[in-house]
């Protein structure tokens, strides 16, 4: 009898730790955190792509509409399969598009832009990739929905997709 | 001869005052940068990885710390953006209340268990 109880407790004890090593197993490796509690977008100074010059995040974010802001660099590579879906969205009237170059070579980056487009109606400049930690980004590409009232409501890591795109446009709506 | 001379200590001394301050940083901001986990890396703190992600990390505690920010405010704005797990230290809420009384409870209960033998024999 006392032989079977052990038995019965090692055999359970091995089954839930399979059980949860191996639900860990299907687990993805990147850690987001939810984001339950809508966080106000951070204040900061940044650079203009075009003409160098300081903005602040007021000035960037002053009209009352949906932004996106979207974190890329001309040496990613997935940011070069989420360009077009980017340049789609920027037809869209109700949302404007804030791109934030990562730890990039300008000239690269002016490339990219003459070469893939430019959806973007503000490019920043973000040298040190402090201003992408700011945001709570872990790199590129990353996007993030800001709504009208400033809050970071939504937060995509990796490239964005069709599926990412349609709940984009019926949160805006 | 003698005025050469004292400026010299004068210039030493402030350069040696200086490399002891620039050293207590350091470490300072290596002990900050050994609590905070590399969100990307597996098993690193960022002190540990240049990933891009560690390197942007640490230049942004490097900032704070320059900003005279205090050690709990860092990891206080790292939390806000990235959740809890960023710091390696968790903090005592009510979502890891479990995390750190379970330890003290099974020990207590080891504790007592161990005790309950000892005294009946």
């Amino acid at each position: 009898m006392k032989n079977n109880f052990i038995l019965f407790t090692i055999i359970m004890s091995v089954s839930f730790c399979f059980i949860i090593f191996y639900k860990g197993l299907n687990n993805s490796n990147t850690y987001i955190p939810s984001l339950s509690d809508k966080k106000n977008i951070p204040i900061f100074e940044a650079k203009d792509f075009n003409s160098n010059v300081y903005l602040n995040s007021e000035k960037i974010f002053e009209e009352d509409t949906f932004y996106i802001v979207n974190i890329w660099a001309s040496w990613c590579v997935p940011c070069r399969t989420e360009h077009p879906l980017l340049m789609r969205l920027s037809k869209n009237q109700s949302i404007k598009l804030i791109g934030l170059n990562y730890r990039d070579n300008l000239n690269n980056a002016k490339d990219f832009i003459n070469e893939f487009g430019n959806p973007y109606s503000q490019i920043i400049i973000d040298n040190d990739g402090t201003l992408s930690v700011e945001f709570g980004a872990y790199g590129v590409p990353e996007t993030f929905l800001i709504d009208k009232n400033k809050n970071i409501i939504r937060k995509f890591v990796g490239p964005i997709d069709q599926a990412i795109l349609e709940e984009i446009k019926l949160t805006i709506r | 001869m003698k005025t050469l001379k004292i400026f010299l200590i004068i210039f030493l001394f402030i350069g040696l005052q200086e490399l002891k301050s620039n050293e207590k940083n350091d470490i300072f901001k290596n002990k900050l940068l050994k609590n905070i986990r590399c969100l990307i890396c597996q098993g690193q703190s960022v002190y540990d990885s240049e990933s891009d992600f560690a390197v942007s990390i640490k230049l942004f505690v490097e900032k704070k710390i320059n900003e005279e920010i205090t050690e709990e405010q860092i990891y206080e704005l790292l939390r806000e953006k990235y959740g809890n797990w960023i710091v390696y230290d968790p903090e005592l809420n009510k979502n890891t209340y479990v995390l750190w009384l379970l330890p003290l409870l099974l020990f207590l209960l080891g504790g007592a268990i161990i005790g309950k033998l000892i005294f009946k024999k």
